[in-house]
């Protein structure tokens, strides 16, 4: 008995052991099999979509056209930021991530993505129906290399969105009764006579670059030419109207700033637009709906005309924003996103997004369909948002559309866009000199010659 | 007392002539292998997860190469080293990370070894003591960055409240509307997030302080301060060292308070943000990795400073003498 019982104790000891070597070996087999098809990606009848934050737009139309299909599109939210959705696509699908199939691409980065390689190409016939259906400028901001690289969901453009109270009786006021147009000049002076603030973008951030870019394009110039030749493209700001740019903004800046304008975006001018202190704000087509749940009293108090000019005469050009859907160039289910990306851009789905986030479609088609209601199906609620937009409205964006100034397509967009904030912010330190300065940075920056 | 007390040196067991004969032993060799052994996948994988990311930085730098335009991917030898030197932005962005470091580590120093030494006297509850001095070394940076952006905040703030009587400061007052303002805000967040650490690790030196020569002093007649700069402080220079070193380096890294309080507005920029700024947002990795291999040198030379400085020997420090 004394030999054998440490023997036994041995014996068991070990089958112990080995009990728990199985089961180690067991948990570490299920735990990296959990792991390892985490990292897989996704089911296989899935197809994910990363979207821009919205109201429920995309999921909408994302539902709509996986009915009946053997796949069924996901939405997966991108950060608010353009500048961080465009940083986390294009390290995964450097990275050669396959888990993403389709993606909103905001215009100014279509190029540098295209360019990089990151876009499944989009085969001919499909293109040349993008190019019918949709309106000219969505198509030259989503063409790269004379190819359209990505499908235009909704276009966008700004409008002049003015309180009635503070123009009434004004000689302005008299000119935008009559639909006729204004300037710059003219808006910021009303407004510093009233003592009011002129509501526009100007953090440091993409959005004051489109207010830049649209000021400059409305005295006829330029940004940037000559993009194909790469970092030696011409820069244009050293202009006249360049110079006609900074002065609105140094204008605007010294007589009628509100107090947070340099970290202003599309949130606080609207904010201001709606307090006391509101009298003109130029922001994008979803203003209309802001104020309807909050402030009803300013809504019945907003009207709406074409974008300021900066040079009286000269026809505005007014910003152009939107989202195009591209497909990845690592996704394992091309052909399937590409009908699906068919079926989101189609002009009624174009309209059920419009009814959700206020984004308007990208296609005259859209518009129709926006005008009637939306297409079969769609909740009540999204069919009186579509048909409560005002005719007179409705025109207005089509025709800023027509006449809006898309951001300079080139792959180095984010470097030029990153050049002009730098040396345009904040808006009180523009001066006469700054496009200048700007246009030799630029330069530099493009060169690698400067940090930025 | 007029010399500093150190501690004796105790000989080391593994001098002398014993030590050769002991090494090829069959039982110490075998020792050695198995201690290789063991040693070897931790090697492996800091090769792995350090060598070679920060060789193929290295060799990134030497070219301009944008993630977006592989195409355009050149070689341009040390072009953007020169690029990076030659830049104000480089320099100012420096200038702000070196001040960081000196005021945090400085004024962390100071704090951190008064709590140190509560810690190491205090009789009454110790460990709700300890505790309390340790907890926002516990929280995460970029939870007590943004703690603190409120706190500093014009509309949701205290600060302005509470300390309107110093002067200069006033309830409209934008803490990070202006660069020096927005600096003092970020600093207050790191000294008060990190030093626990600094005095948790003066804590480790004070504890190797003998009791035996304090109360040797004390019997001299030394007075406190005398005792403090004579025997304690002299006694705990390698603690010192170590946390000064680490606090040093970390503080030179500065990112996450910065990120989350200003993101680099005001010109509060930082080192680490700027290579950030180039890797990340601007998927230069040329330009990024020159950067990068810049801020990796500054460390390495600081580490190298702050020992020549402290004339300590790490290795001693760690009782392998």
């Amino acid at each position: 008995m004394r030999t054998t019982r440490p023997h036994r104790a041995h014996r068991a000891g070990r089958g112990a052991t080995e009990r728990r070597r199985f089961l180690a070996a067991s948990a570490t087999l299920v735990l990296g099999a959990t792991l390892l098809s985490a990292c897989s990606g996704t089911a296989d009848d899935e197809l994910v979509w990363y979207v821009n934050p919205d109201n429920g737009g995309q999921a909408a139309i994302a539902q709509r056209c996986s009915e009946g299909k053997p796949y069924t599109i996901k939405t997966q939210q991108l950060p608010q930021d353009a500048g961080q959705q465009r940083i986390q696509l294009a390290r995964r699908i450097a990275a050669g991530d396959t888990g993403i199939d389709l993606m909103s691409i905001d215009p100014p980065y279509t190029a540098e993505f295209a360019n990089a390689g990151y876009l499944a190409p989009i085969p001919e016939e499909l293109q040349a129906k993008l190019t019918e259906q949709s309106f000219d400028g969505a198509i030259k901001a989503a063409t790269w290399n004379d190819q359209v690289v990505v499908a235009p969901l909704w276009s966008n453009t700004q409008v002049l969105w003015y309180r009635k109270s503070v123009v009434e009786g004004t000689p302005v006021g008299d000119k935008l009764a009559a639909g006729e147009p204004v300037t710059w000049d003219e808006v910021i002076d009303l407004a510093a006579s009233k003592g009011k603030d002129v509501a526009v973008q100007a953090n440091k951030y993409e959005g004051y670059v489109v207010w830049i870019n649209a000021l400059v394009s409305g005295a006829g110039g330029d940004l940037v030419s000559d993009v194909d030749q790469g970092i030696d493209a011409t820069i244009d700001l050293d202009s006249d109207a360049g110079r006609a740019a900074a002065g609105v903004i140094a204008k605007l800046a010294k007589q009628a700033a509100p107090a947070d304008l340099s970290i202003a975006q599309e949130g606080q001018a609207t904010t201001t637009f709606g307090s006391d202190k509101g009298s003109f704000l130029v922001n994008w087509t979803y203003t209309w709906g802001n104020y309807d749940a909050a402030q009803p009293d300013v809504k019945k108090d907003m009207g709406y005309a074409a974008y300021p000019q900066t040079v009286a005469g000269e026809d505005p050009r007014p910003p152009y924003g939107g989202i195009g859907l591209g497909v990845s160039s690592k996704s394992e289910k091309k052909d399937w996103a590409m009908e699906a990306m068919e079926c989101l851009v189609s002009p009624e789905n174009q309209a059920v997004d419009a009814a959700y986030t206020g984004n308007m479609p990208a296609s005259e088609a859209g518009y129709e369909s926006v005008k009637a209601g939306g297409p079969e199906g769609l909740p009540q609620a999204q069919r009186d948002a579509l048909l409560a937009y005002p005719d007179d409205l409705i025109e207005l964006w089509k025709t800023s559309l027509d006449q809006s100034a898309p951001r300079t397509v080139t792959p180095y967009w984010s470097d030029i866009s990153g050049a002009i904030q730098s040396t345009w912010h904040p808006a009180s330190s523009v001066t006469e000199d700054t496009p200048a300065e700007s246009a030799d940075f630029i330069g530099r920056v493009l060169r690698g010659e400067d940090l930025l | 007392m007029s010399a500093t007390l150190e501690t004796p040196k105790t000989p080391t067991p593994s001098a002398g002539h014993q030590k050769p004969r002991r090494d090829t032993s069959d039982r110490a060799v075998a020792e050695n292998r198995l201690g290789l052994k063991l040693v070897a996948p931790a090697v492996v994988i800091m090769v792995i997860v350090t060598a070679y990311p920060m060789l193929r930085a290295l060799y990134l730098s030497l070219f301009r190469y944008r993630l977006t335009a592989p195409d355009d991917k050149e070689f341009i030898g040390l072009s953007n080293y020169l690029t990076v030197l030659g830049d104000p932005l480089f320099w100012r962005d420096t200038l702000n990370t070196v001040l960081i470091m000196v005021i945090t580590v400085s004024v962390e120093l100071v704090i951190g070894f008064a709590f140190a030494m509560v810690m190491h006297r205090v009789i009454f509850a110790p460990g709700a003591i300890r505790t309390a001095i340790l907890i926002p070394y516990g929280i995460i940076t970029v939870v007590s960055a943004f703690s603190w952006q409120f706190t500093f905040s014009t509309t949701n703030g205290w600060v302005n409240s509470w300390f309107n009587w110093v002067p200069g400061i006033d309830p409209d007052l934008n803490w990070f509307g202006g660069h020096w303002t927005a600096m003092f805000a970020i600093m207050v967040s790191e000294i008060w997030k990190t030093t626990p650490f600094m005095s948790l690790l003066l804590l480790a030196g004070l504890s190797q302080v003998s009791e035996d020569m304090i109360e040797a002093a004390k019997v001299d007649g030394a007075t406190w301060t005398q005792r403090l700069t004579k025997v304690i402080l002299p006694n705990m220079r390698a603690a010192i060292m170590v946390a000064v070193l680490f606090r040093a380096l970390d503080a030179f890294r500065i990112f996450d308070n910065i990120f989350v309080m200003t993101r680099g507005a005001q010109n509060t920029e930082s080192s680490s943000f700027l290579t950030y700024r180039q890797v990340i947002e601007q998927l230069q990795l040329g330009v990024g990795s020159a950067l990068s291999v810049l801020l990796f040198l500054t460390v390495l030379l600081l580490a190298y400073l702050i020992t020549k400085l402290f004339r300590v020997d790490l290795a001693q420090a760690r009782g392998e003498g």
